[in-house]
C-alpha cells in the first residue's frame, strides 16, 4: 500500500541497494533499511478491472527487504508459519541473489508459495513474531516475508526454473483425492512423489477450489493455479472433473470396487451460511459464495462472453468482516455498483480479514460501517431487496476470552435502501458426502472428525482443510494435506 | 467433458439428446437431475432431469425445452461435441407403494415425470397420469406414458388434443372420487404446479412437486437455489428437488426465478441473431 508508482518503488530500492553493495551489514544497518512497500495498481483505475491489485517486488525491492532480515538463530518467525518454511533460510538466498535456491528453500515445506505470498494472513502468522517487527513496535515493519515468498515463486515461474517435483517409482497402490482445493492438491503431490497413482475427483469443471471459485482474480490470478494444477498433471496426477463424490460415485465404492487403497478428503466448506432474518431469500439476496463463483469461476464479469449473469446493482450491502466479505465488497465495485457499504457487527480491530485487503478495500472506496448489523430485508413493490433495517451495536465489557462482544444498541433501528445485499458471514461444511456415507463420522457442525493424523473414522480414509477445521486457510488447508499424505504413504508402505 | 451421441427434435422446441455417462447412468435414480454447461470455459450451469438411462450403452438421455440463451447453445450442439456435466445430483423421489397415485406432467414437465412414473409402476402403484401441454405439438413422451399408465388422460389449453382443459380440472376429479388417490405427483411449469397444489390442497392429497429454481453449482455451495418451504430455507439442488407442494411458498420462488429476466432475455435475443446470422453465412456460401 503506497501512493509511489511500482517505478519510482523500484528507483528507491536500487540507490539504497547501491549504498549497501559490498558491505557487511550489522544489524544496525539492516535497522534502518526502508520497508518496502508493495506497488499497486491506482486505486481509481483497478476499480474498473479485474488485473491483479498489487504488483509485485523487483529484483532491488526483494533484495533490500530480505536485507531487512536479521536471521535470528532463534526465528520466531518460523513458529508463526503453519508448515514452518525456513524463513531465515530462503532469505538469506535472496540476500545472496540466488532465487533458484531461495525457492527450492520454501519449496521443501511449501508447495504454493506463489499463492501463499500472496493470501496468507502474514500478520497474524509469521510476521507477528518477527524480531524486526518487534525492534521497530509495529507489526507493519516486519520483514515482509510474504511479500518475498511471491517474489522468489514469480521469478521461478517466469524464469522457467520450476520443476515438478519427481514422482517416485511405480509402487502399484492407488490414492483417491475428493476436492482440488489446497489440501487436496497438497496431499496429492506428496502422495504422488512416493509413487503412489493419483486421481484427484471434483465436482466443479476447474482445479484448484476456493482459489479459482471464492477468491477473486485482482488478487489470486487464476493462471498460478492453472500452473499449479499443469504442474501434478506433468507429475502423472489424474484429474477427474465434473465428477461428485458421494453421488456420481459413493466414497465407500472406490475403496471396495474402484481399487483404491486410500482416500483423502478435502472437499472444502462450502455450505453458505445465513443470517436468518426475515426477507433473506428476496431476489437481489445472495450468498458471497454464489455472487464470487458467478463472477470468478463463471467469469460472469467477461460480458458478453460469458452465459451466467449477474445482478446488476446499484447500492450494495455486504455483511461480515472476513476476506470473503472484502472480495465480495471489491468485486461488486468493479462489476459496477455504485457503493458499496461493508456492515460488520464490531470494529475494525476484530475483523478477521487480511489487513492488507482492508486497507485496498478502503482505498477503492468500499464504506465501512462498523457496530452494525441488520435485522431484516424488506422488499420493494416488485418484490426484490429494496432496503435494509439495521441496527447499531456497542462494544460491551470483555468477555472470559478477553474480547468485547457487541450489545445491540435498542431503538436504534434504521432503514437504508441497498438493491443488493451479499451474505459474506462464513460456511458451514457441506453434508453431501456425510449423508452418503453414513459411517462417516462427522460432529455437531458438520466437520469430518479426524485423529491426530487425520484418519477419519473410515479404515484407509483421512480428511483435511476446510472440511475438517470449517473455515480456516489455504495454508492450513495445505498443512493438513501434507500431515494426511504422510500418513497415507505410511500405511501404504 | 461427456460426449452427446444421438440428438433428435421432440417439436419445435423441444430437443432429446444421449449423452454419454456411464456412471451417471449406473448410479441414477428417479427425480435426479444433472447439470450440464454447453463450453466449460463460459457456458452456464444449468439443471436438467434425467429422463431416461442406459447403463448397457453407459448413456442417460436428457430433454430439454430451447427456452432461452444456454437451452439454444445446447440444442446446437451436434452429435459428437463434449459438454460439461456433473450427476446424479438431488435427493431420487421417495417410492414406495403408496396405493393409487396421481402424476400430473405439464409440457417439458413429462420429460422429468417419466423416470417416476416408471418407479412407481415398478413398486407396484396403481398409476393415472394426466399429461398437458399449450398444444398438440409440445405433448412429448406420450407412446410412453401411454404403455406405462393405467389410466392416460391428456388435456391441451386449445384442444388440439385430448380435452380442452388445464391439467387441474381433471386433477380435480379424480381427487373427488372415493376413495381418493393417495398421492400426487406434479412437475412442470411452477405456475402449473402450484395450482395442482391448490388444486389437491382441499381434498388433503399429498402433492409431491419438483421444484425447477436457478441453480450453479448443484452440490449445495452457493445457496443460489434456495427456496421457502414450511417457513424454513431450503436448497433445492441438495434438500430436493422434490417438496410437499403444499407447503411451498410459491410467490417466493417463483420472483426468485425472474432474478436475471432482463439479462436473459437481452442474452437470448442475441443468440437468436447469431444463430440467424450463421444460417444466412451458411445459406451464402452454398
Ligand atoms: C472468498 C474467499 C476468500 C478467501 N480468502 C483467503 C485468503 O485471503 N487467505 C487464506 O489463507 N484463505 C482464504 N480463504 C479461505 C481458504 O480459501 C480456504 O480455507 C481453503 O481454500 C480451504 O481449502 P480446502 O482444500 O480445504 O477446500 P476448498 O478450497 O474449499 O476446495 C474444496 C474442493 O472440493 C470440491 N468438492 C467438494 N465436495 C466434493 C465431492 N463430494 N466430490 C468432489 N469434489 C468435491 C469443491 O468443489 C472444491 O473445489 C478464503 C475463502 C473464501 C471463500
Ligand atoms: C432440478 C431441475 C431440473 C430441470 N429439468 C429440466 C428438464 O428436464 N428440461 C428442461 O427443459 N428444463 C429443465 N429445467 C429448467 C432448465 O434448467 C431451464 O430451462 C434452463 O436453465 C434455462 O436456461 P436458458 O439459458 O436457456 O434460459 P434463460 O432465458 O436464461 O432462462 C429462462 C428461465 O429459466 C430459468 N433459469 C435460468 N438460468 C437458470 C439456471 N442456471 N438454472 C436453472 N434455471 C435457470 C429461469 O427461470 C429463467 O427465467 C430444470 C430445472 C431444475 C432446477
Ligand atoms: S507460508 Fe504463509 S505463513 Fe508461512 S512463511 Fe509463507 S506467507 Fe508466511
Ligand atoms: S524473525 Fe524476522 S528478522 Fe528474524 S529471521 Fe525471522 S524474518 Fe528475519
Ligand atoms: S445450486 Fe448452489 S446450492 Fe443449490
Amino acid at each position: 500500500m503506497s501512493d509511489l508508482s511500482k517505478e519510482a518503488l523500484a528507483a528507491g530500492a536500487r540507490a539504497a541497494l547501491e549504498g549497501i553493495e559490498g558491505k557487511a551489514l550489522s544489524p544496525k544497518d539492516r535497522l534502518a533499511l526502508p520497508v518496502q512497500d508493495m506497488p499497486c495498481q491506482d486505486p481509481v483505475a483497478r476499480g474498473q478491472n479485474m488485473h491483479e491489485v498489487a504488483q509485485g517486488y523487483d529484483e532491488a525491492q526483494a533484495r533490500i527487504e530480505a536485507n531487512r532480515c536479521l536471521g535470528c538463530k532463534n526465528a520466531p518467525c518460523v513458529s508463526g508459519c503453519p508448515v514452518r518454511v525456513d524463513i531465515p533460510g530462503f532469505i538469506a538466498e535472496i540476500q545472496k541473489g540466488d532465487f533458484a535456491q531461495a525457492a527450492r528453500v520454501i519449496k521443501r515445506t511449501n508447495l504454493l508459495p506463489s499463492i501463499c505470498g500472496r493470501v496468507c494472513p502474514q500478520e497474524g502468522q509469521c510476521q507477528a513474531p518477527c524480531t524486526l517487527g518487534k525492534s521497530l513496535k509495529s507489526i507493519d515493519k516486519a520483514v515482509q516475508i510474504g511479500r518475498l515468498e511471491r517474489f522468489v515463486a514469480d521469478w521461478e515461474r517466469s524464469s522457467g526454473a520450476a520443476g515438478a517435483p519427481a514422482a517416485g517409482h511405480a509402487t502399484g497402490k492407488r490414492v483417491a483425492i475428493v476436492g482440488s482445493g489446497p489440501a487436496g492438491l497438497t496431499c496429492a503431490v506428496d502422495v504422488r512423489r512416493q509413487g503412489h497413482e493419483v486421481v484427484i475427483y471434483e465436482a466443479f469443471q476447474k482445479a484448484g477450489g476456493v482459489m479459482v471459485y471464492g477468491i477473486p482474480e485482482f488478487r489470486l490470478p487464476k493462471e498460478l493455479v492453472r500452473s499449479e494444477a499443469g504442474v501434478l498433471e506433468s507429475m502423472g496426477v489424474r484429474f477427474e472433473l465434473n465428477y461428485l463424490v458421494g453421488r456420481t460415485r459413493k466414497l465407500r465404492a472406490l475403496l471396495a470396487e474402484d481399487g483404491f487403497d486410500a482416500v483423502f478428503i478435502g472437499a472444502g466448506a462450502g455450505l453458505p451460511k445465513f443470517m436468518d432474518i426475515p426477507g433473506e431469500n428476496l431476489v437481489g439476496v445472495f450468498s458471497a459464495n454464489e455472487y464470487l463463483t458467478r463472477a470468478n469461476l463463471m467469469k460472469a464479469y467477461d460480458r458478453p462472453r460469458a452465459a451466467t449473469p449477474i445482478y446488476p446493482s446499484r447500492r450494495v450491502a455486504v455483511l461480515g468482516g472476513g476476506n470473503v466479505a472484502m472480495d465480495s465488497a471489491r468485486m461488486a465495485l468493479r462489476l459496477g455498483a455504485e457503493e458499496v457499504h461493508i456492515l460488520y457487527r464490531r470494529t475494525r480491530e476484530e475483523m478477521p480479514a487480511r489487513a492488507e485487503e482492508v486497507g485496498h478495500a478502503m482505498e477503492e472506496g468500499v464504506v465501512f460501517d462498523f457496530l452494525s448489523s441488520p435485522t431484516r430485508v424488506l422488499a420493494g413493490a416488485d418484490g426484490r431487496c429494496e432496503a435494509l433495517e439495521v441496527l447499531s451495536y456497542a462494544l460491551g465489557e470483555p468477555d472470559a476470552s478477553g474480547r468485547r462482544s457487541p450489545v445491540a444498541i435498542k431503538g436504534s433501528e434504521k432503514v437504508l435502501p441497498y438493491d443488493t445485499v451479499i451474505v459474506a458471514i462464513g460456511n458451514e461444511s457441506n453434508p453431501l458426502l456425510a449423508r452418503t456415507t453414513p459411517e462417516l463420522k462427522v460432529d455437531r457442525k458438520g466437520h469430518i472428525i479426524v485423529d491426530e493424523r487425520q484418519k477419519t473414522s473410515i479404515e484407509r480414509v483421512y480428511a483435511g482443510g476446510d472440511i475438517v477445521l470449517g473455515a480456516a486457510t489455504v495454508i492450513l488447508a495445505m498443512g493438513e494435506g501434507r500431515r494426511a499424505a504422510a500418513a497415507i504413504n505410511e500405511v501404504l508402505q | 467433458m461427456s460426449r452427446i451421441l444421438a440428438k433428435r427434435r421432440l417439436s419445435e422446441e423441444v430437443y432429446r439428446i444421449e449423452v454419454e455417462a456411464p456412471l451417471v447412468a449406473r448410479e441414477r435414480k428417479a427425480g435426479q437431475f444433472v447439470i450440464v454447461q454447453a463450453d466449460a470455459e463460459y457456458g452456464e450451469r444449468i439443471p436438467l432431469t434425467i429422463a431416461d438411462a442406459d447403463p448397457g450403452r453407459g448413456s442417460i438421455s436428457l430433454i430439454f425445452q430451447a427456452v432461452g440463451a444456454s437451452t439454444h447453445k445446447l440444442a446446437a450442439k451436434e452429435p459428437g461435441a463434449e459438454i460439461v456435466l456433473l450427476g446424479p445430483l438431488g435427493n431420487p423421489t421417495h417410492i414406495e407403494r403408496f396405493g393409487w397415485a396421481v402424476c400430473v406432467g405439464g409440457g417439458i414437465g413429462l420429460a422429468p415425470l417419466h423416470p417416476i412414473v416408471e418407479a412407481l409402476k415398478a413398486a407396484g402403484n396403481r398409476v393415472t397420469v394426466i399429461s398437458g401441454a399449450r398444444t398438440k405439438d409440445l405433448l412429448i413422451m406420450q407412446e410412453e406414458m401411454q404403455a406405462l399408465a393405467d389410466e392416460h388422460l391428456v388435456v391441451t389449453d386449445d384442444g388440439s388434443a385430448g380435452r380442452k382443459a388445464l391439467v387441474t380440472e381433471p386433477l380435480k376429479e379424480l381427487c373427488g372420487q372415493s376413495p381418493k388417490p393417495d398421492i400426487a405427483v406434479a412437475i412442470g411449469p411452477p405456475v402449473m404446479m402450484k395450482f395442482c397444489a391448490e388444486a389437491t390442497r382441499p381434498f388433503g392429497v399429498r402433492t409431491l412437486v419438483s421444484l425447477n429454481t436457478i441453480m450453479i453449482d448443484g452440490t449445495g455451495m452457493c445457496g443460489g437455489c434456495r427456496v421457502t418451504v414450511g417457513g424454513e430455507t431450503k436448497f433445492v439442488c441438495v434438500d430436493g428437488p422434490e417438496f410437499d407442494g403444499h407447503l411451498v411458498d410459491w410467490e417466493l420462488m417463483m420472483s426468485r426465478l425472474k432474478s436475471y429476466k432482463k439479462l436473459e432475455d437481452e442474452a437470448h435475443e442475441r443468440c437468436h441473431l447469431e444463430q440467424a446470422a450463421e444460417r444466412l453465412a451458411a445459406g451464402g456460401a452454398r
